[in-house]
């Protein structure tokens, strides 16, 4: 399959009337690591649900595109299956539904009739990657999310990830609430996707995760809008001299012009 | 993200076999109906008198306000009794074809082949195919049709028939004490275990048939059985009637579970009371689904009457469009110690309405006894509704009652994250239906289950495609 790109050019939405996005524009190609930084309610995880298609979020002008195909005329499944995925803040629970069976409907949608993945098959793969992020196999037959603990949910995500293979990954502040140790466990499974038919967006508030993911590009969002990009060293200029320094330095920008 | 209806108006069971029938009564309901019933089965003098005071009864009863809506039910507009065949088929072969082929499309007896207990099938009013398998039969478990039963066990039919469920009791108890044929009877023998289960299926065929079977079980002290049951009714444009009775006896020590699935067509007026009485240490556990149906009036009770006895009821209500389901149990603690549990959970949607109606009563002696309801709507969409009416009598100070209810709607977060992975909203809303019965699934035998999930899934598929 050939290299994904995803082209966000000029994108506003709105939630209720409130104008979130105010022209943001951002290309995501396979073997690229995005980042995007900001503080909290500048708009990052409404860009997130907006590029998955969350009926909340009413694209108000500009595009999405994934290899020149219009998103925003696809549903959340389409999205899915055209190979974004989105690793959620704060995954639903879904009672009476356990893991391996989600996951394995899910594999199945992308797939056509005749060709769903064997009992054995979809077992092995899940052995296996539940191994490598180092999780008890019995998280397989827990209800989905259901009881998690919040790094247990995040996990899930990951391992979601592994299991669906999107093309174009959005995860949405993977990071909080996580230990070193769990942050190390999810950046081993981002890592082990990398590759030119694979891309990520990493939307974070701290630089750590970055230390074991490491960024191709950092974009700093302030207000609904990217206000400055970079490579890995603007995520640790960030991360010394903190959000004000952005603000300021906008704020002379705008003072300037 | 609107929600999706998840049982379609149509009905997968809505053909029928034109008549095949070869004694039909007109319609209406008077003591020459009775009598000519009674006659027709060749009963003692005794069940006679029973029917007919049991018509009495009926006749004197004001129909019941309390619950849903029977103003459109007519009792003239009935017919009481339908001979299908002139006899009971002992071997499939027996079965008349017409017969055969809505049991073949209704999966039986292939469900038989696939090593159940033994299979009891009732159409119209008679059991037409009946089988049990040889080696609990050689255990001196006894699991025929009811009035086979009367026949051939007369003493012990007659020390428990009526014992649970008097024709007093209540206006449909008694219509059924009046016209009852069919249905099942079960004998487990002291420490008997049948460990595997008994299944029963009942299918109404004619026109304004009602369908009045009557199922007895007596499960002698410290054994142990499993009862299932499941109905199926055709579509016709003027409304069915069906009205069981169901009496269980629990004795020391022994554990029986019945367990049904009813899907009746959406023009049925399904009113049924079942009730066990549980002894000393006993346990009884109803498994009870109630899809379908334009009306279902139920309320599945244990009367536990031994110190240490257990109460349970798992039961799931489906109501779509123009349909009601008021469900629920009645628990009665009246001994020492005594533990009982409620679990119910409803559907409705497509404009349907689910009621829980509940009873927890602890009378004076049920010292240091445990109640426990749990019950959960879930609601599909903007025009559905549910209620939730529990009751509780507490004569004891020294118990223990516990009341949860929630009622929830599809959430557009769910829908989001479990289409966000690549599943169509339709896909989506199954999979919170299904998992939210997951706790009722769980429980029904694997061939139920299966055909439980593929039932649901096949009516959405229905309603969408």
């Amino acid at each position: 399959m050939a290299t994904p790109v995803l082209e966000i050019n000029d994108l506003h939405i709105a939630v209720e009337d409130k104008e979130i996005l105010r022209g943001l524009s951002l290309t995501v190609k396979g073997g690229e690591v995005h980042a995007i930084m900001g503080p909290n309610g500048t708009g990052k995880t409404s860009l997130a649900q907006t590029l998955m298609g969350h009926p909340r979020y009413l694209v108000t002008g500009g595009s999405i595109r994934l290899d020149g195909q219009d998103v925003v005329a696809m549903r959340p499944d389409e999205r899915a299956r055209a190979g974004l995925f989105l690793a959620m803040q704060y995954p639903s629970e879904i009672s009476g539904v356990t893991t391996a069976n989600f996951l394995r409907a899910a594999i199945n949608a992308r797939r056509e009739d005749g060709r769903q993945i064997s009992l054995k098959e979809f077992r092995d793969q899940l052995d296996q990657v539940m191994n490598f992020l180092e999780m008890d196999p019995k998280f397989a037959n827990r209800y989905l999310n259901e009881g998690f603990s919040g790094g247990e949910k995040k996990r899930n995500e990951i391992l979601q990830m592994l299991m669906l293979k999107p093309r174009i990954a959005i995860l949405d502040e993977i990071d909080s609430g996580l230990d070193i140790d769990a942050i190390k466990i999810v950046a081993k499974g981002v890592n082990s996707l990398k590759g030119p038919e694979f891309g990520a967006l990493i939307i974070t508030h701290y630089q750590r995760i970055l230390d074991y993911v490491r960024p191709d590009f950092v974009h700093i969002m302030v207000d609904g809008l990217i206000v400055k990009s970079g490579g890995p060293e603007l995520a640790e200029e960030l991360d010394r001299k903190g959000y004000d320094w952005v603000r300021s330095e906008l704020a002379e920008a705008r003072r300037q012009a | 993200m609107a929600s999706k209806p998840i049982v379609s108006d149509e009905y997968q069971y809505g053909f029928n076999d034109g008549d095949v029938a070869v004694l039909k009564f007109a319609r209406g309901l008077s003591r020459q109906t009775v009598e000519e019933i009674s006659r027709i089965k060749k009963e003692p003098k005794w069940m006679l008198d029973f029917r007919l005071h049991a018509l009495d009864v009926f006749f004197k009863k004001p129909m019941p306000t309390w619950g849903a809506n029977l103003e459109a039910l007519n009792f003239d507009d009935i017919v009481y009794y339908v001979k299908p065949s002139e006899n009971q088929g002992r071997t499939w072969e027996d079965v008349p074809q017409a017969i055969k082929d809505t049991f073949e499309r209704l999966g039986i007896p292939e469900a038989e082949r696939k090593f159940l207990a033994g299979v009891s099938a009732q159409y119209e009013s008679e059991v037409v195919y009946h089988s049990i398998r040889e080696d609990l039969k050689e255990k001196g478990i006894i699991f025929t049709d009811t009035d086979s039963a009367l026949r051939e066990y007369p003493e012990l039919f007659r020390e428990y028939f009526g014992t649970v469920i008097p024709p007093e009791d209540n206006k449909f108890a008694a219509l059924n004490s009046a016209v009852w044929s069919g249905g099942s009877f079960v004998y487990i023998p002291k420490g008997v275990r049948a460990d595997i289960p008994l299944q029963a299926y009942f299918r109404i065929n004619s026109e304004n048939m009602g369908q009045f079977e009557r199922t007895l079980i007596i499960a002698e002290e410290d054994s142990f059985g499993h009862y299932v049951e499941g109905c199926t009714a055709p579509i016709y444009s003027s409304e069915s009637l069906h009205s069981a009775v169901v009496e269980i006896i629990v004795k020391d020590r022994a554990r029986m579970r019945y367990t049904t699935v009813q899907n009746w067509a959406p023009n049925v007026y399904n009113l049924v009371t079942k009730r066990a009485v549980a002894y000393r240490d006993a346990t009884m556990e109803w498994v009870d689904g109630n899809i379908g149906s334009k009306v279902t009036m139920k309320y599945p009770s244990v009367y536990m009457v031994g110190e240490g006895a257990k109460g349970m009821v798992l039961s799931i209500a489906v109501a779509g469009k123009g349909q009601h389901q008021d469900t629920g149990s009645k628990m009665i603690h009246a001994a020492p110690h005594t533990t009982s549990t409620i679990v119910s959970k409803s559907i409705s949607q497509h404009g349907g309405k689910t009621t829980y109606r509940g009873l927890v009563h602890f009378a004076p002696n049920a010292t240091e006894s445990k109640a426990n309801v749990k019950c959960d709507t879930l609601i599909m969409d903007d025009e559905s509704t549910s209620d939730t009416i529990p009751y509780s009598e507490v004569s004891n100070a020294n118990v223990q009652m516990e009341h949860e209810a929630t009622v929830t709607k599809v959430s557009e977060e769910a829908l989001f994250y479990l289409t966000s992975r690549g599943l169509s909203e339709e896909e989506a809303t199954r999979m919170i239906v299904m998992g939210f019965i997951e706790p009722f699934t769980r429980e029904l035998p694997m061939e139920f289950a299966v055909e439980m999930n593929r039932l649901i899934k096949f009516e959405m598929e229905g309603a969408i495609g």
